[in-house]
């Protein structure tokens, strides 16, 4: 299990490696590294000054070490509009994108798993097949269309939530939650419905299917057979079953929920990290993109590990197999 | 509670009434509704000059006067209605949709042709060679596909700067590798089957038997993935132009034509916004729905995932 543990560890660290040099090519290779990393309006002795500064006479694997160095370091570059570290202004909007992604995959698991098994269960009945059909509109739906409908819909007609901003934040371990207010729910709940309709599709496909093909197994006709309540043999035999591929899919779904919050924030005026994201690329502000691109690669990489150590848990065959190895 | 009913498994079990090949619905096949609506838009696509009451882009036939008029409105000269209202600079919407189509169809169809021929090229290689190729290709591939298209897009974007034939390379590099990795399991299946062996055995070089042997036989699974992923490229255009960072001003998607109407959404005026949207969202449902009978077609069994 140490062994396991170590390989993977090893795995994301040589990820992490093989993403620094993509990044390091596209920022620093194509193109003119000046033209990136220099606000534009800078004089020409600045310019000359930040070259040499950054040692871009060096050959390339002195640049890159020099670029691997710094990023360990913590230091991503300075901000052209905000003059503060990237990496500080980015880490400031996380939490923001984290409670939004949280909650909108707490939506997901609970309205997706739940529907996606009963849609696998009454396959052939009208309540699977509407289930599904639902499930290709949540697929056809982009994601900005349907963030445009909530708030026309429950912003502007009926008038029940508010369409933009975090509404009311309170303290907790130094940072502002929404989570922790009535206000902030009421700010949260359409950008994450907006942001967990994609992925209640998904899971309702991904769970239909698995059930589906677990109702065919030999040891679920095995538990029928003994006389097992139906409710029994669905949570003990299905739904342990198709629970591994869903983890899957649920740790890889949360990353990008991150990377799509980019759409909901910039619909709902939701101040997180991808709400600076799309400034920083609107506005040339290289250095805030750099910074956004590595801390989301690390996070990435981390959730994959963590999504690893689940499969522990909940398969055997890994944990015996990662023994044995 | 009730009992759920367990579908036969061998066919020495399965009465007559139950056999497979009976179970696939006889008469309009599946997704045909999806092609009627889909030729209908390509149809509007192409005929757009002809169709369209304005042209959208000849900014002297727009009229200030007749901007942000609600649907139904008469113009200011009388020549015609603005069925679907007008705009902030005065432009018929519904002339701006059929322009507007134009370009997100161009835009989705070119994008997922050079992605479907850049994925068939890698992915065919890497399943006939194996070996160090495949082990690259795919390690490429894999990392590609652990990042979300719609941010692989926007940094390329980012790095290039705006313009169609820019998003249709951030298009293509986002969605390459999902072909790849479809081709690459369809090449392994094909190269041990006898047809390939006999032609290795005829000393046919390789680049031609990819070409005349595998691609010909790795093609139709590869079509479906092909239909799905051109409503996910038309979809991600409009997102990324909608976000401001896609295709330029002067010629508007569907997707900035979205973008214009939503500050307008607040102040009561929902058809500069909302038009486009369902105008997008007819196109996406049946293209859809063509892939997904298009799936059926080919694999009546596999459960739909």
């Amino acid at each position: 299990m140490l062994l396991f543990l170590l390989r993977r560890l090893a795995q994301s660290v040589l990820v992490l490696g093989v993403l620094s040099l993509l990044v390091f090519i596209g920022v620093y290779a194509i193109g003119n590294p000046l033209d990136l990393l220099i606000d534009p309006q800078a004089s020409a002795t600045d310019i000359a000054h930040t070259a040499a500064l950054l040692g871009l006479d060096q050959p390339w694997w002195v640049q890159y070490q020099r670029f691997v160095l710094a990023t360990l370091h913590g230091d991503l570059g300075t901000s052209f509009q905000h003059g503060e570290p990237a990496l500080q202004l980015i880490l400031q909007r996380f939490p923001a994108t984290f409670e939004l992604a949280l909650v909108a995959m707490l939506l997901a698991v609970t309205l997706g798993i739940p529907l996606g098994l009963l849609a696998g269960l009454y396959a052939d009945r009208w309540l699977g097949k509407s289930i599904m059909t639902g499930s290709i509109l949540g697929f056809s739906l982009p994601t900005f269309w349907v963030g445009l409908l909530l708030i026309l819909g429950f912003s502007i007609e009926l008038g029940w939530l508010p369409a933009s901003g975090r509404g009311e934040t309170r303290q907790w371990l130094g940072i502002d939650w929404s989570i922790l207010t009535l206000d902030g729910w009421a700010h949260l709940l359409l950008p994450a419905c907006n942001l967990a309709l994609f992925k209640i599709s998904l899971l309702i496909r991904l769970t239909s299917a698995g059930t589906r093909d677990t109702l065919q197994q030999d040891h679920v006709r095995f538990a029928r057979a003994k006389g097992l309540s139906e409710w029994r043999v669905i949570q003990r035999h299905v739904l342990k079953n198709i629970l591994i591929p869903i983890v899957t899919v649920l740790g890889m779904e949360f990353a990008s929920l991150l990377a799509y919050a980019v759409v909901t924030e910039s619909i709902f005026a939701w101040p997180g990290m991808g709400k600076l994201l799309l400034d920083a690329i609107v506005s040339l502000n290289r250095p805030v993109v750099v910074a956004y691109l590595l801390l989301v690669a690390l996070l990435y990489v981390v959730i994959n590990l963590l999504v690893d150590l689940c499969y522990l848990v909940l398969d055997p065959r890994v944990r015996i197999s990662g023994v044995s190895r | 509670m009730k009992r759920f009913t367990l579908p036969p498994r061998a066919a020495g079990t399965l009465s007559p009434e139950v056999t497979i090949p009976t179970t696939r619905r006889r008469g309009i096949p599946q997704g045909s509704g999806g092609t009627l609506v889909l030729a209908l838009i390509l149809l509007i696509a192409v005929l757009a000059p002809w169709l369209a009451p304005q042209d959208p882009y000849d900014l002297l036939s727009l009229d200030i006067l007749d901007a942000r008029l609600p649907p139904g409105s008469v113009s200011s000269s009388g020549a015609f209605h603005y069925w679907l209202g007008s705009d902030a600079q005065g432009r018929d919407i519904l002339s701006a949709i059929c322009y507007g189509l134009r370009i997100s169809l161009v835009v989705g169809f070119s994008a997922t042709l050079l992605a479907l021929a850049l994925g068939l090229l890698v992915g065919l290689s890497a399943g006939y060679y194996g070996g160090r190729t495949d082990a690259l290709l795919m390690r490429l591939v894999d990392l590609q596909l652990a990042f979300p298209s719609i941010l692989v897009a926007m940094i390329l974007l980012a790095l290039l700067g705006q313009g169609a034939d820019k998003i249709i390379l951030a298009l293509v590099a986002s969605q390459w590798a999902y072909y790849a990795r479809t081709a690459r399991s369809c090449a392994l299946v094909e190269r041990d089957k006898e047809y390939v062996q006999a032609a290795i055995v005829l000393g046919i070089p390789g680049w031609r038997l990819v070409l005349r042997h595998l691609l010909p036989n790795c093609l139709p699974p590869l079509l479906v993935v092909a239909a799905l992923q051109v409503a996910a490229a038309i979809a991600l255009e409009a997102t990324l132009s909608f976000l401001g960072i896609g295709l330029p001003a002067t010629e508007p998607s569907l997707g900035l034509l979205i973008a214009n109407g939503f500050a307008y959404l607040y102040s009561g005026k929902y058809w500069i916004s909302l038009f486009p949207g369902i105008a997008l969202l007819i196109t996406l449902v049946a293209i859809n729905l063509l892939a997904d009978g298009l799936r059926e077609q080919q694999n009546p069994n596999r459960s739909r995932l």
